[in-house]
């Protein structure tokens, strides 16, 4: 990594040439366009855009932005702000700690992408330009200038690769695509941010509060988009924001004072989804909420077994069904061949129990082998639990589980009088069934997170990491692989069952094809580890926020119907293809980069 | 500086007889004996695809010998490289084996696994007994790195380490086992003469502390510096045994392996050794890297 000398935005003069930016503009023009025309951009988010209210989201107003407009103010006024940052206005400095020159590019973007789909999203729904105030011109043209702008200002270009004589199209098509992906890399990159400078304790913990208001505040919008254009222009505004405040330094600033005070900022985040139901005037989006606590816990759970020890299991599902089944069937439901009613702690604790031992069946034989075994069997095994589950219906096999469909009328939950079933007033907010399984849910959720942490945290969990790392090494390092790989497995399965117990309740009626590899409606087990993968082996915070948007997205955008899967893909491979390492990366990831801005790190190239 | 031949050859540690090592028609290991004696040095040299580190990955579980027993301080050692290290016999690998994303620290904390007892639900209930036990391992670790001295880096990325600090650090984890043994595959591969000298300071001062050593080197004045004792492996079979001067004199060793008389007798002119080691860069010393383990 080159050493950063300066801060201020003015091209270094090493390299004739190597600096300019994107587009021609000169710099302190591109600077200032960005600047106003995020300005400019809030301002015309009070103006009408459309006409009629045929579109969606009341932006016929002037005076008041609404829906996507919403947006797009929040968008410029990002923009704004890193612009006077960069220019050195005082105050706003702590504002991109890292820079402000790539914050600005992916701000501007992302207002100007915002505004731009929404005034197509007008013309194109209601039949042409003609139906754009003057408002949406305006907006569509600002920010533009912004997005202009702000590509005009320099930054070191990567070296170009050297052009094979007789290259094919194919090489020169690769060739092309990765100079763009470099470019585009280096046109928004910005060295690790200095190290800061410790705040009082009372403040970082202001931080985290904020932090933690902020990340309600932008879920509960997400959840609350009611029409696809909306949520898309969310997914936009929030994808290239973040992207521009990780790339000012300020994520890493948050995150930094939020691993200073874990105990503070797990707590802190679990008021704040406890809070969640009571944002809600009604049981709508509880609904969606407990879904999406479901399979967050799950993936959560699947994180300790693939993302801790490494343990690629693709049946994790299975694990979830054997819980909701064994809970259901000892609920008192009548279609449930046993007529028993436990209280939920006990069936819970069945339920991870019975999940465990089908863990240990599973990988007692397999854990032992090295490679791709273990992938094989879990998938098997997933397939083996639905089918099998499919065929005790009396006729096929024995009467136990229904088969097809399912364990159903499963009673609502009553602990200690409280009926989950019913409305309840708490402090003047009235909670719904949903609502209240979220909170139960989010209990279990609680423990599972209590149980990462703790375990990762620990000779078990060092041990894990080792295997996951080398597990020849780990073995000469006196670590009984097969052993404690049996242990993550197990634990890991236990976690998906205690959740599963909560499902059974949550869904009415469990069946089979609740639990299958791959399906259009998380959890299953591809969604789960898509989940994981997506937002950060080996972290909390990812496998939450990865299932949110797995969950969220289908949810939400009801228009991709049958291309879900497909779009899911494309997704998917783009994510692996610019950021692998996951949304949220390791605190092990970030150890690197930090390491790399402190010391130009001498890798292991020297010797043999 | 430490004397390089205090011999205070005492209980046999290490007991390897006759073993064997075949892969399908190839024989590795060919019938070698060996011995190690606590309180000793004891080389293990040959040339490349010799059978050295396959006799290692023998002696440490990682391949059961097709034929032979070892024994470490009497008992017949297990086939499981795990139950070798929880017996008292810790390695380093000749390709450094760390755990690249764990940080330094942590990296010498998994090699107290053996020593350590907590299992998960002491992890997941947090008793004192953890905390009085994850604190003891710390400082243990911290000690250790200390010794090869990566104190200060302990909280880096294994990966990030420079090369030679790589091997310190594999040297650091395989010394947090408590072993009675250690084994190092070509500690000083790689390294620059300083760093050498470094690491026979530092397999010194292991052996000081009261640590049986047997090492894997291509590094001849290293070799003949530090051991009590040589072994000549020569296409799976030891050739000879004995003190520096009994092997360099050898004229099968010199045809075999060292080309030329190795100039000079070890012990009486090291100082000037030190000196011409200092100028001529270690010239057996980047093996090829056809084997990992
Ligand atoms: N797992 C294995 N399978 C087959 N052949 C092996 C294996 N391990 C080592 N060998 C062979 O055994 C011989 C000795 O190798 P090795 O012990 O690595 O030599 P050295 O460490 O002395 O350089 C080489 O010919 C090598 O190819
Ligand atoms: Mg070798």
């Amino acid at each position: 990594m080159t050493t950063q000398t300066t801060k201020t935005p003015s091209a270094p003069a090493s390299k004739d040439g190597a600096t300019k930016g994107l587009i021609g503009l000169p710099e302190n023009i591109g600077r200032a366009l960005a600047t106003i025309g995020g300005a400019l951009a809030v301002v015309s988010t009070f103006l009408a855009w459309t006409w009629t209210s045929a579109f969606p989201g009341d932006l016929t107003v002037y005076g008041y932005p609404g829906g996507l407009q919403v947006l797009v103010l929040i968008g410029g006024a990002l923009t704004t702000l890193f612009g006077l940052a960069s220019y050195g206005v005082k105050g706003l400095r702590w504002l991109t700690p890292a820079g402000a020159d790539g914050a600005i590019k992916l701000a501007a973007t992302g207002t100007f992408a915002t505004t731009w789909y929404t005034v197509i999203a007008i013309s194109d729904e209601l039949g042409g330009v003609v139906n754009l105030e003057p408002g949406g011109f305006i907006a569509a043209a600002v920010t533009l200038a912004a997005f202009l702008g702000a590509f005009s200002l320099p930054f070191e270009r990567p070296e170009e690769e050297h052009i094979d004589e007789d290259e094919t199209v194919g090489e020169r098509i690769g060739r092309i695509w990765r100079h763009i992906v470099a470019l585009l890399k280096s046109a928004v990159f910005t060295p690790s941010p200095v190290p800061a400078r410790k705040l009082p304790a009372f403040a970082e913990i202001l931080v985290i509060v904020a932090a933690m208001a902020v990340g309600l505040t932008v879920f509960t919008y997400g959840i609350g988009t009611e029409y696809d254009e909306l949520f898309v222009g969310f997914l936009i505004t929030v994808g290239f924001l973040f992207a521009a405040l990780s790339k000012a330094g300020l994520v890493a600033r948050v995150s930094a004072i939020t691993g200073r005070h874990s105990t503070i900022t797990m707590f802190g985040a679990f008021i704040a989804a406890a809070l969640f139901p009571f944002t809600q005037s009604d049981d709508q989006y509880a609904t969606i909420g407990v879904y999406i606590l479901i399979f967050a816990t799950v993936a959560l759970g699947l994180n300790i077994v693939v993302g801790l020890a490494g343990l690629l299991d693709l049946g994790y599902v299975a694990f979830l069904g054997v819980g909701a089944y064994t809970a259901a069937m000892v609920s008192g439901s009548p279609s449930s061949p046993f007529d028993l009613h436990l209280p939920f702690w006990l069936s819970a604790l069945l339920g991870a129990a019975v999940a465990m031992v089908f863990g240990v069946l599973i990988g007692a034989p397999t854990l032992r082998l090295r490679g791709d075994y273990l992938a094989i069997v879990t998938l098997g095994f997933g397939e083996i639990f639905r089918i099998t589950v499919l065929n005790m219906d009396g006729t096929s096999g024995p009467d136990i589980t229904n088969g097809s469909n399912g364990i159903s009328s499963i009673p609502n939950l009553d602990i200690l009088g409280f009926d989950f079933g019913l409305e309840h007033t708490i402090l003047g907010f009235t909670i719904g069934r949903f609502a209240n399984y979220f909170l139960l849910m989010l209990l279990i959720t609680l423990i599972v997170v209590v149980v990462f942490k703790r375990s990762s945290d620990s000779r078990i969990g060092r041990a894990w990491i080792a295997i996951r790392e080398d597990e020849t090494a780990a073995l000469a390092m006196g670590i009984n692989g097969f052993r404690v790989k049996l242990i993550a497995f197990a634990l890991g399965a236990s976690l998906a069952g205690l959740a599963g117990a909560v499902q059974a309740h949550v869904t009415y009626t469990v069946t089979p094809e609740q639990y299958q590899f791959a399906h259009v409606v998380p959890p299953n087990s591809a969604f789960l580890l898509a989940a994981v993968v997506l937002g950060g082996m080996g972290t909390i915070a990812g496998p939450l926020v990865g299932a949110a948007l797995l969950y969220l997205i289908p949810a939400k955008l009801q228009f991709l119907g049958d291309y879900q899967l497909f779009a899911f893909g494309v997704a998917l491979v783009l994510l692996m293809r610019f950021r692998p390492e996951g949304l949220i990366p390791n605190r092990r990831r970030q150890l690197e980069f930090h390491e790399e801005a402190e010391a130009p790190a001498v890798l292991s190239k020297t010797g043999a | 500086m430490t004397t390089d031949t205090t011999t205070v050859t005492g209980t046999t540690v290490l007991d390897a007889r006759g073993v064997t090592m075949r892969f399908g028609g190839l024989t590795a290991v060919r019938n070698v004996d060996l011995q190690v004696n606590s309180g000793e040095i004891v080389g293990l040299i040959g040339p490349n695809g010799a059978g050295k580190t396959t006799f290692f990955n023998c002696l440490t579980g990682l391949y059961i010998p097709t034929e032979g027993e070892v024994r470490y301080k009497g008992t017949v050692l297990p086939p499981k490289s795990f139950k070798v290290t929880a017996a008292g016999i810790a390695r380093t690998f000749q390709n450094i084996r760390l755990f690249a994303n764990m940080t330094v620290l942590e990296n010498v904390l998994v090699g107290r696994h053996t020593r350590t007892k907590e299992g998960l639900w002491s992890a997941l209930l947090r008793g004192p007994g953890f905390h009085k036990a994850e604190a003891a391992s710390r400082e243990r670790a911290m000690e250790l790195l200390d010794f090869v001295g990566l104190a200060n880096k302990a909280e880096h990325l294994a990966r990030n380490l420079p090369y030679g600090e790589q091997r310190k650090l594999e040297i650091a984890r395989a010394l947090a086992s408590e072993p009675g043994l250690l084994l190092l595959d070509e500690p000083t591969a790689g390294m620059n003469p300083q760093e050498t000298r470094a690491t026979e300071e530092l397999v010194f001062a292991i052996r000081d502390k009261g640590i049986a050593v047997l090492v894997i080197e291509h590094d001849m004045r290293f070799i003949f510096n530090l051991c009590d004792r040589v072994a000549v492996l020569v296409q799976g079979e030891k050739l000879i045994e004995g003190d520096s001067a009994t092997v360099q004199g050898d004229e099968r060793v010199i045809a075999a392996y060292l080309g030329e008389p190795f100039e000079g007798t070890p012990g009486d002119e090291e100082a000037a050794e030190v000196e011409a080691a200092e100028a001529s860069a270690p010239s057996d010393a980047t093996p090829g890297k056809e084997n990992d383990r």
